[in-house]
């Protein structure tokens, strides 16, 4: 089943130097359970074609669907909505909320959605190796800790597709890699379909599949 | 390299434009209410000094008799036996359309001074008839019958005129007011004690009394302008901190590329001066036409009030101007010392995030709670101990000060405690969040805060005041009609043709006396039914009216009693010419800054015989045909009846101009504190952004957000409010039965107007939702590629 497909895709920005195309007619597939990496050169256009797969983003053109519905057809508060309860968002950064300590934040997106689990909450901390620092706030945490966070959020929630945009970039080599084993161990026992953007060749070989952003266009990656 | 630094430093205020008007407006406010103020006073203070400059260069002193009024033959004895006196008449009377102030002088005895030189300057005219005024008394007085000169050296409601010429206007029956005591005198004369026994001499100093009497007033001002400014400094503050805040990455870029901390700490100071003096001088502007605006008020009320003559339109002083900007460049050093100080403990590497969350700023906080308590323990002391206006005010200060260095505590207490009991995920990050931004919008709460209470304390302190000055006016103005009498032998006769007519004649008496030590008047009474039923008395002892009416005391008003520390029963008061006599009571006698004392009708005539009726206060159960049978068959005018609603009006309209100043002074204060608000709001709104984005990925509208910064703004609104409501209060009792005591001399009680607090809590709400609009609009309709920019530039 698809969980996430993006149909001709355009988008371009309005700059000093003129304007410039970043997505020129990008589509994409991603089946429930699949992880496919994105990879690409700085401002190639990876971040941004991931803000509109999430909907955080309008394409100038193209369809992009969550499941059976389409988003670019919806409000702003359906999309919301869609992303509060389908959609999980990993950022390189400035993830948590910083008023709310680790075990608030960890429950916060599934209470949103109101499928709140303790007991799920409870395991995914455990496996993440979290439990001892639930009473924290985030910068009292490394950042490996604080992306721990993020992805036991987001899988708290259980959601269909987690996009993930270089969620280890700020991270050492060591503790990227332990991050990113958990988190594709984990959406894949969810059958959750991830899409990871990275610069590594590294981590992108970790996943199902990969494709690369050059020039507007997706290209398989060799 | 300074040169270099300076202009990035500066670029921060190009990209941050809003942050830099609040900055200047800040300054540009406190420095306008202060100044403005300021511009009030001295306005006002020079006005008492033409006053006195008139009669005198270098002030003389002066010789009156208890009644008021010297015979022209004493007047003469005094010249023939060598001293150097001159004749003085004066009193009020209607002029044109309106009354004035006639003062008649003999230039040709009078001593050198301001009065004396414009008689000089056309002396022919001066004597057969011309006046001089300031042009704005002709203004107000429209055509006259006399010809007038306008000057600027005659106090406003004041009219100059040639001796003979007052006597005519006034009706003086060649009786002078009182005679002016040249300072240089030949030697060998014989002494005034024994040549005039029955004259007081008056040293100049003596003399000064406007400026004594209306203290109380201008300090209530500068309290007040004071205030403001400190509120109007509470946004600089934050404002300065704020961008030092932003700045912190630039800073430390500056240093690693070798700027010394010298010339960096010199640039951010100098840039400090400079927005003090552009915001200072349209400060100054705006306090100029500020006080431009509230001096007619103001010379109303001062001209009620006190009879003090204050001309309504303002001129310009450069030292006020001076001293205004010199105020602005101390306030801003006093709001940016903190940056300075903190920017010199810098270390070169520090981080470029401001960190000052609500978790590193416990020590702070209990700092503050320490400041506070101590500033508490400071105030009851001086509720217990204090003596005096300056302690009253310290009172005043501290208990501001503490209340509003509280407020940051209340709130997170109170924000902590709804973080625990909410429920819902959001509900449980709202209180999370206004918890961990307190420490951002505290100064702006403080600001709040302070205007909020000062509105309340004041308004709570006005309404009281108004109440009870009703109540008090209805009692104290029962007589249905009052009549004045032109001249002693109309009196007489008004007295015989009153009697069939009347149920009663209280006749007006009074002479001018110094009692206890302070300027005073003593009045006649007559033994009747409307002061018995109608006067409530303090602390009077056992048949009060029987032992007045056998004239075996005096009845004080309150001031004096309070003022000289008087108790009825035991404690005695000199009156002129009878000496000690016991105190039988005293009365409450508002808006009356002069010493009062009351004596029987009998024991009065008996000690100052002769002294003109000025008055007569009348009850009757006929007003309308009373004062037609006045003006018919006696021939009275219309200008000499007053009755008793006329009468009521003109009280009450006095007493509601004193309190306009305050009022609008009030108003300015919250506006003061909205903009503070919103400087800070604007401010937080910018550094929010990464705090807000990871919930907008989680699936909250922007518009929801921006809902959420609104209803947070007016919850801690409301929440600093309901912390104003008791401080207020406790405002308003200390001014009620601390400042008012001390600077009028009466003790109100208080009274609470809820109906009042409601429409504040309208107001503020709407200023602080109007504060808080434009942030979350902004966050609405542009929030979203804010917030997509925290994670694509991952900042
Ligand atoms: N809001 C915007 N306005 C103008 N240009 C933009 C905007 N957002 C992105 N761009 C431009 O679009 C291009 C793609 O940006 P994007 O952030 O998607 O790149 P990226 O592949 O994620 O790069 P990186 O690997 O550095 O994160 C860049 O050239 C960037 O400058
Ligand atoms: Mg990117």
């Amino acid at each position: 089943m698809t969980a996430l497909q993006l149909q001709d895709i355009c988008k371009s920005f309005d700059t000093a130097e003129g304007r410039v195309e970043v997505l020129k007619s990008v589509s994409l597939t991603l089946e429930m359970g699949q992880s496919l990496a994105l990879t690409g050169e700085s401002g190639s256009g990876k971040s941004t074609l991931l803000h509109i797969a999430a909907g955080l983003e309008h394409p100038d053109s193209g369809r992009v669907m969550v499941g059976a519905d389409d988003m670019t057809a919806m409000g702003d508060t359906q999309r919301a909505r869609l992303r509060r309860g389908r959609v999980g968002l990993i950022f390189q950064q400035f993830n948590l909320i910083p008023s709310l300590n680790v075990a608030a934040n960890l429950a916060f997106q599934a209470r949103l959605a109101g499928v709140h689990d303790a007991p799920f909450v409870a395991e995914l901390a455990e496996r993440l190796g979290l439990a001892a620092l639930m009473q924290r706030y985030p910068e009292q945490l490394s950042g490996g800790q604080q992306q721990r966070v993020a992805i036991g959020r987001c899988l708290a929630a259980r959601p269909a597709i987690v996009l993930a945009d270089e969620p280890t970039g700020n991270l050492d080599e060591a503790t990227g890699d332990q991050v990113l084993d958990l988190m594709l161990q984990l959406t894949a026992e969810a059958s959750t379909a991830l899409l990871l953007v990275t610069h590594s060749a590294r981590l992108a070989a970790l996943c199902d599949s990969r494709v690369h952003l050059r020039a507007g266009q997706l290209a398989a990656a060799q | 390299m300074t040169r270099a630094a300076l202009s990035a430093l500066l670029s921060h205020w190009r990209n941050n434009p809003l942050q830099l008007v609040m900055l200047l407006a800040g300054l540009a406010l406190a420095t306008a209410l202060w100044s403005g103020v300021q511009a009030l006073n001295a306005e006002a203070r020079s006005a008492y000094g033409t006053a006195e400059n008139l009669l005198s260069e270098s002030g003389a002193a002066r010789l009156e008799h208890p009644s008021g009024q010297i015979d022209q033959a004493e007047f003469a004895r005094l010249r023939r036996a060598g001293w150097q006196v001159s004749p003085v008449i004066e009193g009020r009377a209607g002029l044109g359309t309106g009354r004035v102030t006639v003062l008649g002088i003999d230039p040709l005895s009078a001593e050198a001074g301001v009065g004396a030189a414009l008689a000089a300057a056309d002396l022919e005219g001066f004597f057969s008839g011309l006046g001089y005024a300031h042009p704005q008394t002709l203004d107000e007085i429209g055509p006259t019958d006399h010809p007038l000169r306008a000057t600027q050296a005659v106090p406003v409601g004041t009219v100059l005129v040639d001796l003979s010429t007052a006597d005519t206007l006034l009706r003086a029956d060649g009786r002078i007011t009182r005679l002016s005591v040249s300072p240089i005198q030949p030697d060998g004369l014989q002494p005034l004690e024994i040549l005039a026994p029955e004259l007081r001499l008056i040293a100049p100093e003596d003399g000064a009394e406007l400026a004594g009497l209306t203290d109380s007033f201008h300090l209530n001002l500068t309290a007040f302008g004071l205030l403001a400014f400190a509120v109007g400094l509470f946004i600089v503050h934050s404002a300065v901190g704020l961008a030092f805040e932003q700045r912190r990455a630039m800073f430390r870029t500056l240093r690693a590329l070798g700027l010394p901390l010298r010339s960096l700490t010199a640039c951010l100071a100098g840039e400090m001066v400079l927005f003090a003096l552009i915001a200072g001088a349209a400060g100054l502007g705006l306090g100029y036409l500020l006080a431009s605006a509230l001096l007619p008020d103001v010379a109303l009320t001062l001209r009620g009030l006190y009879g003090a003559p204050v001309p309504g339109s303002l001129q310009f002083d450069p030292l006020w101007a001076l001293a205004g900007l010199g105020m602005t460049l101390a306030g801003t050093a006093l709001a940016g010392a903190q940056a300075l100080w903190r920017l010199w403990h810098m270390p070169i590497l520090a981080p470029a995030q401001p960190r000052a969350w609500a978790h590193a700023s416990g020590r702070t906080m209990r700092l503050q709670a320490g400041v506070a308590l101590a500033l508490a323990c400071l105030a009851t002391g001086l509720a217990l101990t204090g003596d005096g206006l300056i302690a009253g005010f310290t009172l005043l200060a501290a208990t501001l000060l503490a209340a509003a260095l509280a407020v940051p505590l209340v709130l997170a207490a109170v924000l902590v405690g709804a973080a625990r009991l909410a429920r819902a995920p959001v509900a449980q990050w709202f209180w999370a969040d206004s918890r961990q931004n307190l420490p951002r919008l505290s100064l702006a709460l403080m600001a709040l805060m302070l205007a909020l209470s000062a509105n309340i304390g004041v308004g709570t302190m006005v309404a009281s005041f108004r109440a009870t000055f009703i109540d008090w006016l209805d009692l104290r103005l029962v007589a249905e009609v009052n009549v004045l009498p032109r001249s002693q032998s109309e009196a007489e006769a008004l007295h015989a043709f009153l009697t069939p007519r009347a149920d009663a004649i209280l006749p007006m008496q009074r002479i001018d006396a110094t009692l206890g030590g302070q300027p005073g008047q003593v009045y006649a009474m007559k033994d009747h039914a409307t002061f018995r039923e109608n006067w409530q008395l303090i602390e009077p002892v056992a048949n009060v009216w029987d032992r007045l009416a056998a004239g075996e005391g005096v009845l004080v008003n309150e001031q004096l009693y309070r003022r000289a520390g008087l108790r009825p029963g035991t404690s005695m008061l000199d009156l002129p010419g009878i000496g000690a006599l016991p105190v039988l009571g005293a009365y409450p006698d508002y808006g009356n800054p002069l010493a009062q004392a009351v004596l029987s009708l009998d024991r009065f005539d008996a000690a100052y015989p002769e002294t003109p009726i000025r008055q007569f206060a009348i009850r009757t159960n006929d007003t309308p045909g009373l004062i037609a049978s006045l003006q018919d068959d006696f021939g009275l005018l219309s200008t000499q009846i007053t009755d008793q609603a006329q009468a009521k009006d003109l009280s009450l309209t006095i007493f509601e101009r004193t309190f306009l100043i305050t009022r609008a002074l009030n108003v300015l204060t919250l506006s003061v504190a909205a903009l503070a608000l919103f400087a800070a709001l604007v401010t937080l709104s910018g550094m929010r952004l990464a705090q807000l984005a990871p919930l907008w990925a989680l699936g909250l509208t922007t518009r929801h957000l921006a809902a959420l910064e609104l209803g947070r703004a007016l919850a801690l609104g409301l929440l600093t409010m309901v912390f104003a409501l008791p401080v207020g209060l406790l405002l308003a009792q200390v001014l009620l039965s601390v400042i008012n005591v001390q600077a009028f001399g009466w003790r109100l009680p208080m009274q609470v107007f809820p109906a009042d607090w409601a429409r504040l809590g309208l107001w503020a709400s709407a200023a602080v939702l109007a504060a808080a609009a434009i942030p979350a609009l902004r966050l609405w309709r542009k929030g979203a590629a804010q917030l997509l920019r925290v994670f694509a530039h991952e900042r």
